[in-house]
C-alpha cells in the first residue's frame, strides 16, 4: 500500500519529465530489431554478475556496512575489557586469546543478514525477473554470497586492525592471518546457505532474524570463543567439541598463532562442504518452487 | 524463426492452480497465436497474475498443461525461459540501482559482454527517453519512467513472448499512452505479447483477441469487436436542461432503445444502456435516433455522451448475475477503474461530438 502511495507522489512530482518523452517508433524499432542473441552466460559469469549487483547495492546504500564495521569494533572492545581482567588476569593477555575467536563470532553473526536481504528481495518484483532468466539457477543466490564475502572480509580486517591497535600480536605472521581470514570467509560462505534457505522459507524479515538468533546464539556462545571449555559441564564440552564454530575458532587460532592444525582445518572444510550440500540443495528447491 | 511462426505462442489446457481452499486458476484453456497481442481481462483476484506466473515458469501448475512455443512450462522450463520475458505487476527493477545499472546487469545476465551490455543499455535508455535519468536510482523515477525502464529491461533481448502484467495500472493517462505506443512497437517487431488488464479500453486498444477471466475461469473469448457486441455497446448519458422533464425523457429513451433507463444522482441526468441490434443499427446510430426522439418531444438536451461498456457492465452482461460482478476488492478497483474508463469514454465522446458537428 505504501509503495503505491509513494509511486503516486513521485508521479506528481516528476510528471514534467514524462512530458518530454514521446515514444518514437523508428528508434524503438531500431533498438528492437538489431539485437542478436548472445550465448547464455556461464555459471561463473552469471554468479559474478549477481555478485556485482550486491556490490552496487553496497555502493548505493553504504549504511549497510554498519554491521561489519561498528558492530565488530564494539564486540572486540566490549569483550576484551569486560572479561579480560577476570578471565586472564589482564586485558592484553586475554586479547591474545580472544581476538581470533571474536573475529569468528562477529563474522558468523553477520551471516544472518544474507537471509534478511534474500527475504526483503523476494518481496519485490525484481526477484521474479531473475527467476525467469535463462541462467544457471543458483547464480542469483551465489551472487548474494559473493557480495557477503566482501562484507565478511571487511569485518575480519576491521577486527584485526582494532586488535593490532590494542596490542594483539599474531605469531603466525601475515601468512597465518591471511589463511585464517580466508578459512573464516570460506566457512561463512558455506554457513550462509542456512540463511538463504530461511530467507526463502520465512514470511517476514523479522521471523528470519528471530530464527537466526535462535541458531547463532548457542553456536557462538556455547563455544571456546570467550572462555576455555575446561570448566564447562561434560555435556556442554561434548557440544563444544562438535560445534563447527568452535572447531573453526580452534583452526583460526592455530593459524594466527603459527601452529596450524591440518586436522582442524580439514574438519572445517568438511563441515563447510556438508553445509553447502544440505542447505544449498534445500535453498535451490525452495528457489525453484517459490 | 520457423518456430516463432510455427504453432501458437501459448497453448494451455485445463490449467489449474490452487492456493489453500481457493482455486485461483480453475481450468483455463487458452490459445495465443504468435505475433499478436492477447489481452487477458479481469478484475483483481480473477486469476490473471497467477496464470501469467505459471506461464512464465514462476509457479508450478497444480493441474492441466501449458506450452510456450511448444515447450512444457514445467518439464522444459529452461527452454521457455530462454524465449520469454516478464514485466510484473509491481515494477521488476532493482530500485536501489540506477537505470543504467539495471539494464547492464540484465544484459550481462543475458550473455552480453561488458562493452556490448553498456552499449545496449545506453541505446535502450535513449529509445525509452530515460537518458537523462540513466544515472539516477530507479527509486527516484516517476511511475511512468519506472514502467518504461521495466519494459526496456524486458526487451533487452527482444524476447519471442513478452508478459505484461497490468502494465498501466496506477499510471496517469499520458504515461499509459506511452506504454501503449511501446507495446505496439514491440509487437510490430514480431514479439507476441500477453497483456493482462483491468481496463476494457486498454484491451480494446491493443489486443487482437481478448479472454475475459473471472474466478479463475475464462468466461468469454474473442476479438474486441465480438466481445463488445456480445455485451452491448455501453451506455448513453444524457443531461437535460429541465429536471421536470426527466420522467418524460426516461419514457422516450426506454421506448426507443428498449432497455431500462436509470436516473442518476444528478437530477437532470439519466443513463440508458445501448444494445447492438442488427435491425436497429449500431450504437451510435441508435443513440442518435434516441436523441432525435427527445428533440421531437420538445425535451432540450444540454449534453450527452456515449460510453463504452465498463468492466462492470461487461461482467454483468457476461455473467448475467450481480453477485458475479467484481466483488468487494473489485469495487475498489472499480473506483480506480472508473477513472481509467472515464478517460477513455471522454476521449470517445469528444471524438463523437466532433463527428456530430462535422
Amino acid at each position: 500500500m505504501s509503495t503505491a502511495t509513494n509511486t503516486e507522489a513521485v508521479t506528481d512530482e516528476r510528471s514534467d519529465e514524462d512530458d518530454v518523452y514521446v515514444p518514437a517508433t523508428e528508434t524503438l524499432e531500431a533498438v528492437l530489431s538489431t539485437s542478436e542473441r548472445p550465448p547464455r552466460p556461464t555459471a561463473l559469469s552469471a554468479s559474478v554478475t549477481f555478485g556485482w549487483r550486491a556490490m552496487l547495492k553496497i555502493k548505493h546504500v553504504p549504511e549497510q556496512l554498519f554491521d561489519v564495521t561498528v558492530f565488530p569494533i564494539m564486540m572486540t572492545l566490549m569483550f576484551t575489557y569486560l572479561f579480560g581482567g577476570a578471565l586472564a588476569g589482564s586485558t592484553s593477555e586475554y586479547l591474545q586469546f580472544l581476538l581470533p575467536g571474536i573475529m569468528v563470532m562477529s563474522v558468523v553473526m553477520t551471516t544472518m543478514y544474507t537471509g534478511v536481504s534474500v527475504n526483503t528481495d523476494i518481496a519485490k518484483g525484481v526477484f521474479d525477473r531473475f527467476r525467469t532468466l535463462p541462467v544457471w539457477r543458483p547464480s542469483a543466490m551465489v551472487g548474494y554470497l559473493l557480495g557477503d564475502m566482501f562484507r565478511y572480509t571487511m569485518a575480519s580486517v576491521v577486527i584485526l586492525v582494532v586488535g593490532l591497535i590494542l596490542g594483539y600480536r599474531p605469531d603466525g605472521g601475515v601468512l597465518g592471518v591471511v589463511a585464517a581470514i580466508a578459512l573464516l570467509v570460506a566457512f561463512s560462505f558455506a554457513f550462509s546457505w542456512i540463511w538463504t534457505m530461511f530467507g526463502l522459507l520465512m514470511r517476514s524479515e523479522k521471523s528470519v532474524m528471530g530464527v537466526s538468533m535462535l541458531v547463532l546464539m548457542p553456536m557462538t556462545f556455547m563455544s571456546n570463543i570467550l572462555v576455555e571449555p575446561d570448566t564447562m559441564p561434560g555435556w556442554l564440552q561434548a557440544f563444544v567439541d562438535v560445534n563447527p564454530v568452535a572447531i573453526l575458532t580452534e583452526a583460526a587460532r592455530g593459524l594466527m598463532a603459527g601452529d596450524a592444525d591440518a586436522g582442524e582445518i580439514g574438519w572445517v572444510l568438511i563441515a563447510g562442504a556438508g553445509l553447502i550440500a544440505v542447505f544449498g540443495t534445500l535453498t535451490m528447491r525452495l528457489y525453484n518452487r517459490k | 524463426m520457423s518456430e516463432r511462426t510455427g504453432g501458437p505462442a501459448i497453448e494451455t489446457t485445463g490449467l489449474v492452480k490452487v492456493f489453500g481452499e481457493k482455486r485461483a486458476v480453475d481450468g483455463i484453456d487458452l490459445t495465443v497465436p504468435a505475433g499478436t497481442v492477447y489481452g487477458v481481462l479481469g478484475p483483481n483476484g480473477a486469476g490473471k497474475t497467477t496464470a501469467v506466473r505459471m506461464l512464465a515458469t514462476l509457479l508450478r501448475p497444480d493441474g492441466g498443461e501449458a506450452r510456450v512455443f511448444g515447450h512444457d512450462v514445467v518439464k522444459e522450463a529452461a527452454a521457455v525461459r530462454a524465449r520469454v520475458s516478464l514485466t510484473g505487476q509491481y515494477a521488476s527493477v532493482d530500485e536501489d540501482l540506477t537505470g543504467t545499472e539495471n539494464l547492464v546487469l540484465l544484459a550481462r545476465l543475458l550473455g552480453y559482454r561488458k562493452p556490448a551490455a553498456r552499449e545496449r543499455a545506453a541505446r535502450l535508455l535513449e529509445a525509452f527517453g530515460l537518458t537523462e535519468a540513466a544515472d539516477k536510482q530507479a527509486k527516484n523515477y516517476s511511475g511512468g519512467m519506472r514502467r518504461r525502464l521495466d519494459i526496456a529491461a524486458s526487451i533487452l533481448n527482444t524476447p519471442d513472448l513478452l508478459f505484461l502484467d497490468e502494465p498501466t495500472t496506477g499510471l496517469d493517462p499520458r504515461s499509459r499512452n506511452q506504454v501503449w505506443d511501446i507495446v505496439r512497437a514491440v509487437v510490430a517487431q514480431g514479439t507476441t505479447v500477453l497483456l493482462t488488464t483491468q481496463y476494457l479500453d486498454e484491451a480494446d486498444q491493443l489486443a487482437g483477441r481478448i479472454a475475459v477471466i473471472d474466478n479463475g475461469k475464462v468466461i468469454a473469448e474473442g476479438t474486441p469487436g465480438q466481445l463488445k457486441s456480445s455485451v452491448g455497446s455501453g451506455s448513453i448519458h444524457v443531461r437535460l436542461r429541465d429536471a421536470d422533464r426527466r420522467a418524460e425523457a426516461q419514457g422516450v429513451l426506454a421506448r426507443v432503445l428498449q432497455t431500462s433507463v436509470t436516473l442518476d444522482h444528478d437530477p437532470v441526468a439519466l443513463t440508458a444502456r445501448v444494445m447492438v441490434d442488427g435491425a436497429a443499427g449500431g450504437p451510435a446510430e441508435r443513440a442518435a435516433h434516441a436523441l432525435g426522439e427527445l428533440a421531437a418531444s420538445g425535451i432540450t438536451v444540454d449534453d450527452f455522451s456515449l460510453g463504452q461498456p465498463s468492466l462492470d457492465e461487461v461482467f454483468l452482461a457476461l455473467t448475467g448475475d450481480k453477485r458475479n460482478r467484481p466483488g468487494e476488492a473489485g469495487d475498489k478497483s472499480g473506483t480506480n477503474g472508473t477513472n481509467g474508463t472515464t478517460n477513455g469514454t471522454t476521449d470517445g465522446t469528444a471524438k463523437r461530438k466532433q463527428e456530430a458537428t462535422a
